[in-house]
């Protein structure tokens, strides 16, 4: 496959840390101008990949890289920017207190080899290079006023202001809505019509694999091999990746009983959501999905008291309840797990211990008001065993485990408050696939015992395989109720991205 | 996109000059000699010294560090000097040049300590600011330093002019250093390269040292220029008070903080203007010169200085609050 016209080329790739092999033989090629999509799961060595293209890391020797038809014995960072290679990290790496002209033409105006700004010719240059894929932004206005979107494709432009040949953009859709989305698509075919190549490195499939026209697979450091994106569905390319069928739990009906543990009625937040009601029984896994930004996420936040609503009802098991703060939520047997687990669900430098009796303090006290070590032993013995989380010692800091045993230490954190309502964010944000189903296990059987669950996901086949009803919201609307076995995948993914 | 004027309007800097401006008008009012050609030069005078070493906090404050130690850098370097041109002899360019190098150099071993040690700068300079101090004291044992030969006594002056009443305005040694220290810092954040990196560094750490700055030298220059103006402020405060009190200028640390980021800066780097240092600045001066006026007792003044400064801060947190919900909302 790989032609001599290839931009780059990576043969025999191999990388070893402390004795655990990230990278082993790989081979890699790039045609000028090409969209090429890298998956695979976490700790398959995409990331290792990347910083070897862009000079971070060292390949082990044996392994070949040419760039432009020309070999590279060895990059640095530096180098391989002068080589027209451009990395965005997921985090974009602007400088949020300066201006749009000075964020894009920082390379040209500013740092090593310049002494005075030419604050005329940089805004010059920010423009030109705007204008060169077709963006327009006020150049004095500061970044940390733009959207997230809007950044990245500052962050695009900064990298195409040099002479980039290839821009490789570490998960960028990660937390755009549909529309920006598009936006960002559009740019990318512009850098296509000007040779410039796009990597993406991409944990999202069914997004890139709409503009990828080749996508490589990795799983353990190995590739699997390189496909015309054409030919690949999700659902081959799970396979891919796990080297394993995806096997959805199945879900059933028994447990849901007539109860309502909660009910909302015309609930509405001005700027968030309009007129919502639904209920939700014990035992039920109700999916809620909609793009981001379609007022899913504020729905949750206020069901749990972190964002009041201005109008409507709640009701928990036949009761009226204002919700004003979390405690509130919390005190009416309501919990959350936020899609953010790295910022909101977890003390990340604490054990795993600490983490799981956050919720519980106030058990574990003996008469004295103090913690009873006993008391504490035994739940957290019981909430590791609970949810199977795979840790040596419950002693050790969340941030060292695996994003799935990371996700089930929250779960572990909620369901010990034994709450009536569960709302879970995206809960399989970030985790492998084989550690997904495993979490929705956990999440169907916990229904089972009689919790309310309500599931926020825009992944659509989460919604399907996990939930026994789907809500879908759409501008801050629930504009549609389907139950998955009435529907398929492919038409709820179509009803979600309509509109 | 509102223009460059409607920005202004919403800015902390003229969220500051009204303040200022409106009391100034009540002072001015309630006090006979406020608003007087000689008071306002006074308190100019007398708060540069103050202003210099502001500005070189606002720089370090942007790049995303903080120097507390600078009282003491400055209180070393002001014995040194006035021990040396005592002794030996000497011109005003001995009298800037010694504090200016020992000021640097002290900035520099900050500098060192802050990057290598990756310890917030805070707890840095809290330590040397000690070790300074401390060793100073140690070495001359408290002792007050007042015999300054004649020329440095006198101190120099330019443009004098005098009002029909006789009495003498001038450009003197602390107008004139202070003009120079705004004109170089605005020179240097906001037309040089260096200065651009400073805000840089201090908008995102990781960012610039992917882009391949050189941070241990924007570390090196930060803190060496925050000395450097330590030393310069020295020489007008000496030059002022005409004596040398090992304790005069330490203690002073937290009032120029609070005037740095009463002007705007953020203690998390990256932001902060000139004028509002300036601003910042003025409004603790006025203050403070207008309660003397009105006879209020100086234990009063920290009482009203502490209250305006969380009164201000209160008003720019809460117009940055109404500032978010309203890019919230745009959203759906």
């Amino acid at each position: 496959m790989m032609t001599s016209d290839s931009f780059l080329e990576l043969r025999n790739i191999s990388k070893r840390f402390h004795g655990i092999q990230a990278l082993k033989a790989v081979d890699f090629g790039l045609l000028p101008g090409e969209v090429h999509c890298i998956v695979g799961e976490n700790g398959s060595g995409k990331s290792t990949l990347i910083k070897i293209i862009s000079g971070v890391y060292t390949a082990e020797p044996g392994g070949e890289i040419v760039i432009d038809g020309v070999p590279q014995p060895s990059i640095t960072p530096a180098g391989s920017m002068k080589l027209g290679i451009q990395v965005i990290y997921q985090d974009h790496s602007l400088f949020p207190n300066l201006s749009v002209a000075e964020n894009i033409a920082i390379r040209h105006h500013i740092g090593p080899g310049h002494s005075l700004v030419n604050w005329k010719g940089l805004r010059n240059k920010a423009q030109k290079t705007m204008s060169k894929i077709g963006v327009s932004f006020d150049p004095d206005r500061l970044v940390e006023n733009l959207s997230i979107a809007d950044r990245q494709i500052v962050a695009i432009c900064r990298a195409i202001a040099t002479d980039a040949k290839l821009v490789i953009m570490d998960e960028p859709t990660a937390s755009l809505t549909r529309q920006e989305v598009d936006a960002l698509f559009a740019v990318v075919r512009d850098l296509q019509e000007r040779k410039i190549s796009t990597l993406f490195v991409s944990h999202r499939l069914s997004e890139v694999m709409e503009i990828a026209e080749r996508v490589t697979v990795l799983r353990d450091g190995m590739k699997v091999g390189t496909y015309e994106a054409k030919e690949m569905d999700d659902q081959k390319l799970a396979y891919l990746m796990t080297g394993q069928e995806v096997c959805y739990p199945s879900l059933t009906d028994d447990s849901i009983d007539g109860k309502v543990v909660l009910q909302v009625e015309n609930l509405s937040k001005k700027g968030n959501y309009r007129d919502i009601s639904f209920v939700l029984h014990a035992g039920e896994i109700l999916g809620i999905t909609g793009l981001l930004g379609s007022g899913r996420t504020e729905l949750a936040l206020s069901l749990f008291g972190m964002n009041p609503a201005d109008s409507g009802q709640i009701i928990v098991e036949g009761a009226p309840v204002k919700l004003k703060s979390n405690q509130d939520a919390i005190s009416k047997g309501i919990g959350y797990l936020p899609d953010d687990r790295l910022t909101l669900g977890l003390v990340m430098d604490q054990p795993v211990s600490s983490n799981i009796i956050l919720t519980i303090l106030e058990e574990l006290l003996d008469t004295w008001k103090l913690i009873n070590e006993e008391k504490r032993r035994t739940f957290i013995a019981r909430g590791i065993a609970d949810l199977s989380i795979k840790v040596s010692d419950p002693e050790v800091p969340v941030n060292t485990l695996s994003g799935g045993n990371q996700q089930r230490v929250v779960l572990a954190k909620w369901l010990a408050t034994k709450p009536k309502v569960l709302l879970l964010d995206s809960p399989t944000v970030g985790v492998d696939i084989a550690a997904k189903v495993e979490i929705y296990d956990i999440i169907s059987r916990h229904a089972s015992q009689g919790i309310g669950i309500i599931l926020i996901s825009d992944e659509v086949p989460e919604v399907f395989y996990s939930c026994h009803r789907i809500l879908l919201m759409r501008k801050g609307r629930i504009v549609a109720e389907y139950l998955p076995r009435e529907t398929s995948e492919k038409e709820l993914s179509q009803k979600i991205n309509a509109g | 996109m509102q223009g460059k004027t409607g920005k202004f309007l919403k800015s902390t800097e003229f969220y500051l000059l009204m303040v200022i401006v409106g009391l100034s008008a009540i002072l001015a009012v309630a006090t006979e000699n406020f608003f007087t050609l000689e008071n306002l030069f006074d308190v100019l005078v007398s708060y540069s010294f103050l202003g210099i070493m502001a500005v070189g906090l606002l720089v370090v404050l942007i790049s995303g560090g903080i120097d507390i130690s600078f009282t003491a850098t400055a209180t070393v370097a002001q014995y040194v000097m006035a021990t040396f041109i005592i002794r030996h002899g000497g011109g005003w360019g001995v009298a800037f040049l010694i504090p200016i190098a020992i000021g640097i150099t002290l900035g520099s071993l900050n500098a060192v300590l802050v990057y290598n040690l990756r310890v917030h700068s805070i707890i840095i300079t809290i330590a040397t600011l000690n070790v300074f101090y401390g060793g100073l004291i140690f070495v001359t044992k408290g002792k007050w330093i007042y015999n300054f030969p004649d020329w440095f006594a006198n101190g120099f002056s330019l443009f004098d002019f005098s009002e029909a009443d006789g009495t003498l305005y001038s450009l003197s040694l602390p107008i004139i250093v202070l003009l120079a220290v705004l004109a170089i810092t605005a020179l240097l954040l906001n037309r040089t390269s260096v200065g651009r990196q400073i805000y840089a560094m201090g908008g995102n750490m990781d960012a610039a040292r992917r882009m391949g700055f050189n941070l241990f030298r924007i570390h090196l220059f930060v803190y060496s220029y925050m000395g450097m103006l330590a030393g310069t402020a020295s020489v007008v405060q000496a030059q002022l008070v005409q004596t040398v009190a090992p304790n005069a200028i330490v203690g002073r640390e937290l009032d120029v903080v609070a005037a740095v980021v009463l002007g705007g800066a953020s203690l998390a780097g990256g932001a902060g203007t000139l004028l509002g240092t300036v601003l910042g600045v003025t409004l603790i001066a006025v203050m403070q010169n207008g309660l003397t006026l009105m006879g209020v007792s100086s234990y009063w003044h920290k009482v009203v200085i502490g209250l305006v400064i969380l009164v201000s801060v209160s008003i720019t947190a809460y117009n940055r609050k109404l500032e978010e919900r309203r890019h919230a909302q745009i959203d759906v």
